[in-house]
């Protein structure tokens, strides 16, 4: 198998170029997704039989907390790809996750507190669920303030891509927590191998927002890491066309 | 489609808005700082062009 393309993929100038012009593709269709599925959410979907129209926190919070986890794996993967093979890109691409991914668990915990309090009557609760969500955020912190701690790129990015790989414990934890132990927060209700218990109206509008927080994260990633590229390519030939 | 009834939220109104207002602006800010962190750094390189052209010349 050639491996050539992989090569030209991880060519921080062939990267910079591809993420430009790829990032305002992902903008639009983000936006665009976020606000049929904000309408869809708040207007079309039927209220909930017990919680009324208070579900519809669901959308914001469900697709936050997602990729709370996602964009965390994204970053560990990076991370370890940087740490094996010595890759620059994928080290940037671990760094550029970070503020992106503690924004996300950031939002689901505020909207998942702002939801608790008038289904569960409090604003928080020392459970697996919530606990685990929160130890995400400090480990996004953490991971931003190790980096932040080096003079060297090069020690900022081994060092980080080790806490990365070793908090990518947490995210299973995160997921089977309202199975392994009694929560208050409730099961997953989508992501069931057998039947999603819920109904199809209300969960076509959280596809559609979950796609559209994807899209986000796609943008949002393209900026960031042709930022990181910039910073790292110090006296490069290339960066003289392309800043 | 009743406005006031819908602004009501069922009288959910006081969690769901902020829970949406909360969401807006987290992801208005992400996409400022995003933006914000690219053009800082091109700023940065075209600066480090311009000092190398200078000691060159």
């Amino acid at each position: 198998m050639k491996w050539t393309w992989f090569h030209k993929l991880a060519s921080p100038p062939h990267a910079y170029r591809i993420l430009g012009r790829i990032a305002p593709w992902f903008g639009w269709a983000a936006l665009a997704l976020i606000l049929v599925a904000t309408w869809w959410g708040l207007v079309k979907a039927p209220a909930d039989y017990q919680q009324g129209d208070g579900f519809r926190i669901l959308y914001v919070h469900a697709p936050s907390a997602w990729m709370s986890m996602f964009t965390y794996v994204v970053m560990a993967v990076a991370a370890g790809v940087g740490l094996v093979w010595r890759i620059k890109l994928a080290h940037g691409a671990a760094a550029a996750c970070a503020p992106i991914g503690a924004s996300f668990t950031f939002l689901a915990l505020a909207t998942g507190s702002i939801w608790g309090k008038p289904m569960w009557g409090t604003w928080w609760v020392w459970d697996a669920r919530l606990t685990s969500e929160l130890l995400l955020l400090f480990l996004y912190l953490g991971y931003m303030a190790l980096r932040a701690s080096f003079d060297d790129p090069q020690r900022a990015d081994r060092a980080s891509a080790v806490l990365a790989l070793v908090g990518v414990i947490n995210v299973p934890i995160i997921h089977y927590s309202v199975e392994w132990w009694t929560t208050l927060h409730q099961p997953a209700s989508v992501t069931k191998l057998d039947k999603p218990s819920i109904q199809l109206a209300m969960l076509i509008p959280l596809f559609i927002m979950i796609t559209g927080f994807q899209l986000y994260f796609g943008w949002a990633i393209s900026r960031r890491l042709r930022g990181e590229i910039l910073r790292r390519e110090r006296n490069a030939k290339w960066l003289e066309e392309a800043a | 489609m009743d406005v006031q009834k819908f602004l009501e939220m069922g009288g959910y109104a006081q969690f769901v808005w902020p829970a949406y207002g909360l969401t807006a602006l987290v992801l208005v800010w992400n996409w400022w700082s995003a933006r914000r962190s690219e053009t800082e750094a091109q700023n940065a390189a075209r600066r480090r062009n311009e000092l190398s052209s200078e000691t060159r010349s």
